[in-house]
């Protein structure tokens, strides 16, 4: 649904996207991570047929972006970073004023726009005047506004910035929704941990340059190492570590913990919780110690 | 996907007409848009009714009706300039105001193409104000009926809707342009004072003419502003970017990349760093590089300029057609042109006239270096039609004399090969190549080369100037001067002295 190859913007002498490769299939939700001016931006505009590449080439929904820039924008939805809404107008005028830009009946201009609207929880938002919604309710208005003609490919730039947390998870919903519905979603967010939440894929961008991809589990293996137990005991760790050391790799220790790393878990661990029990200790906790994409994040972004 | 009525018949324009729809409305809600449109709609009129009414009386008192009869005209054309004013103000802030409001990215994800966005946003700034102007002179025409009994003629009535029109549309489009190329509706206000100047010109002479009452002559001007219009127009269409709407947040003039730019395009380097320079021995340095220049580097410059060489041909046939009428219209007296009286003296006299240079080959090619030079700069501001025009002014001069010469009984192709061809041959080629370069940089504004942008495209025709005025312009009109001094004389006393 969505294909880049060798992907490059220049502006002058300056390189904001170098040579970006990468797909986004329908149902994928891909979340484009990355610090301010990293080139997420340019990305999604490129993507969006509004800015045109310097090179490489990019299909969206089947187009090319260059030759068929038309057709491209007729099948995306893009929500930008910045509402970019006319105050002036009503909600459902403005509604009405873009689905006759993408060339939607009159009757399903109207039926989808009140569909949205009370989806998103703003039907009373048909009659107001837009310069008198509130900040989320703005971001919501360029949200219903991106989804209006049930875009194949959308493009979420920061999708839930500004709103309330009960927005937000509105928000969330309607996205993963859409992934049911075998729409390719891309998101551009600061927010890692909605990144986490609604992405199949994560890219990192820095410089203009993918400089990472993959499932959260993946770039954690691949950028913090093999995942981790932590075993919380009643006492301190000293003779435990010699007894479990024969099963497992001692990695970290506490004043009653121990984090320890193992091929596998699955059968490690029945096995040390016998041993423990045998030999009396008590164990109060034993889970996975918690590693955060934000982790990864800073771990790629500043290592850079 | 919802369906979409994908290429229906008439889709271009229906996108158009809901685009000028949705400006024209959110101008109609601004009140500080209605209201002075309001009152230059309907009081103003209205009160231009009662002025003029009172003027044609008290003017009548001290025997000077024709004032008052002109002055009747004259207000309907400032009734009907004054709303279309407003359309600058819409216009100037079409494409930077919303950029400036963020509400500009939407629009462009949208299947609008460049033209449909670009006619959407210039109807949309066009109609409000031009509908006001029409109800202006409506409302005017009414009063003075009512009051005076006064109608004007079908013809008139057409000529200031059509002026009206044309001026909106001039300001409109050129305004269309500066808020696409600018980055703050701040910018965009400096900067109109390029359409607003030359207009409050415009109307001057305008009011000029309307109290000669020589109404003719507007029609003159119409044709003029619609060729500006047309300019305009594909001026705005040609610079219309997306990418730089977008992308471009603070014009910053960047000296260093102007410099490094204008010396990629003069080449400037490469001429002596070429590796045939290299291998020649260092005093034949020289032979080497005039061969790259003239044998490559002009050729392809004069290659590139072609279509300017083309239109400025073209606009000195169109002169020597002008000089001829102009003839065969006011023929000169027998007395004037005596030819055959010609002396030396004729020619060494000429400086005695403030106007002529000195009559040396020093001062004739300063006279000519400094008019090109003139020109090229005119033509910067004038998208290169200026160039043009003084060019134009000598040769009509030289044919209108051909003519009168014929008229007088001389041989006009003798007349022609000898006071012209000599140094002709040589300045004439100079200076229509010159005009060319000067037209390029001009017209650069309006249509940027390909795959450059507007500054590129116009550091590039600066560079080609400079670089064809230097090593071809001015050796070949110091031969001209030379010949024009000691050989033209000679071969015209030889004709036709006495």
């Amino acid at each position: 649904m969505i294909e880049l190859s060798d992907l490059t913007k220049r502006f002058d002498d300056f390189t904001a996207v170098d040579r970006v490769t990468l797909s986004v299939a329908p149902g994928e939700i891909l979340a484009l991570l990355g610090p301010n001016g990293a080139g997420k931006t340019t990305t999604v505009r490129m993507l969006a047929a509004i800015l045109p590449p310097t090179a490489g080439q990019a299909f969206v929904a089947g187009y090319s972006v260059t030759e068929h820039s038309r057709e491209v924008r007729r099948r995306v939805g893009l929500l930008t970073e910045h509402p970019g809404l006319y105050l002036r107008m009503r909600g459902g005028e403005y509604l009405d004023f873009f689905g006759r830009l993408l060339s939607l009946d009159a009757d399903e201009r109207e039926r989808r726009a009140r569909e949205l609207l009370a989806r998103f929880g703003m039907s009373e938002a048909w009659d107001k005047r837009l310069g008198t919604y509130s900040k989320g309710m703005r971001q919501k208005m360029a949200l219903i506004r991106a989804m209006l003609h049930d875009p194949t490919v959308l493009l979420l730039d920061e999708p839930t910035s500004a709103m309330d947390p009960h927005s937000a998870k509105l928000v969330r919903d309607a996205i993963l929704g859409l992934r049911h519905h075998r729409r390719s979603i891309v998101i551009c967010t600061h927010n890692l941990a909605e990144a986490e939440s609604l992405a199949d894929r994560i890219a990192i961008i820095r410089r203009g340059k993918i400089i990472a991809s993959g499932t959260s589990a993946e770039l954690k293996t691949q950028l913090l190492g093999p995942s981790l137990m932590e075993l919380r005991l009643d006492r301190p760790p000293d003779g435990v570590v010699k007894l479990i050391s024969d099963l497992v790799e001692i990695e970290e220790q506490g004043q009653n913990w121990v984090r320890y790393s193992a091929a596998d878990f699955q059968e490690t661990n029945p096995r040390l919780l016998q041993l423990l029990a045998t030999h009396g200790v008590g164990v109060v906790t034993l889970g996975e110690t918690p590693r955060s994409l934000e982790d990864v994040y800073l771990q790629v972004v500043e290592g850079e | 996907m919802v369906a979409i009525s994908e290429r229906v018949r008439g889709e271009p324009i229906r996108l158009v007409l809901a685009l000028v729809e949705r400006e024209i409305r959110d101008t109609l809600r601004d009140w500080r848009m209605v209201v002075p449109i309001v009152i230059l709609t309907l009081f103003f009129p209205a009160l231009m009714s009662f002025v003029a009414d009172m003027a044609l009386d008290w003017v009548a008192r001290y025997g000077a009706p024709i004032v008052g009869e002109r002055m009747i005209p004259f207000l309907l054309m400032v009734v009907g300039f004054f709303p279309i004013s407003f359309s600058l103000v819409i216009a100037l802030e079409t494409f930077v105001g919303e950029k400036e409001r963020r509400s500009l990215e939407p629009l462009l994800s949208t299947p609008l193409t460049d033209a449909q966005l670009y006619l959407g946003k210039t109807l949309a700034a066009m109609i409000p104000p031009l509908l006001a102007a029409y109800l202006g002179i409506a409302v005017y025409l009414i009063g003075l009926y009512f009051i005076k009994g006064w109608t004007p003629s079908l013809t008139l009535i057409t000529l200031m809707v059509v002026l009206t029109t044309v001026e909106g549309l001039v300001m409109v489009s050129g305004a269309v342009v500066v808020s696409s190329q600018t980055t703050s509706v701040r910018a965009a206000n400096l900067l109109a004072s390029f359409i607003i100047i030359p207009m409050a010109l415009l109307v001057q002479v305008e009011a000029l003419i309307m109290f000669w009452a020589d109404y003719g002559v507007l029609w003159w001007i119409v044709l003029f502003l619609l060729v500006v219009d047309v300019i305009l127009i594909r001026m705005g269409i040609h610079l219309f970017n997306r990418e730089a709407l977008l992308g471009r947040e603070i014009d910053e003039l960047n000296l260093a990349f102007v410099w490094r730019t204008f010396r990629k395009h003069l080449g400037w380097g490469d001429w002596f760093s070429e590796p045939a320079v290299q291998e020649t021995p260092i005093g034949l340095h020289w032979l080497k590089v005039a061969g790259g220049l003239y044998g490559r580097d002009i050729p392809i410059i004069l290659s590139r300029s072609r279509l300017a060489i083309g239109v400025v041909v073209i606009g000195l046939v169109f002169s020597a057609l002008v000089g001829f009428f102009l003839a065969e219209r006011y023929p000169l007296p027998p007395q004037v042109l005596q030819l055959d009286q010609v002396s030396e003296e004729t020619f060494t006299d000429l400086p005695s006239m403030d106007w002529f240079p000195s009559f040396s080959p020093w001062g004739v090619l300063k006279q000519n270096v400094r008019s090109l030079l003139a020109a090229a700069l005119l033509a910067v501001f004038s998208f290169g039609t200026l160039a043009i025009t003084l060019l134009m002014a000598p040769l009509a001069i030289i044919f209108f004399f051909v003519t009168q010469v014929a008229h007088l009984g001389y041989n006009p192709l003798l007349f022609f090969a000898a006071f012209v061809l000599p140094h002709g041959l040589l300045e004439l080629p100079a200076a229509t190549i010159a005009t060319a370069l000067a037209v390029r940089m001009g017209a650069a504004f309006m249509s940027p080369a390909q795959g450059m942008t507007v500054g590129e495209g116009w550091l590039r025709a600066v560079a080609d100037f400079a670089k064809v005025f230097v090593v071809l312009i001015v050796p070949l009109l110091a031969l001209a001067a030379v010949i024009e001094i000691y050989v033209t004389p000679v071969v015209v006393i030889w004709a036709f002295g006495g």
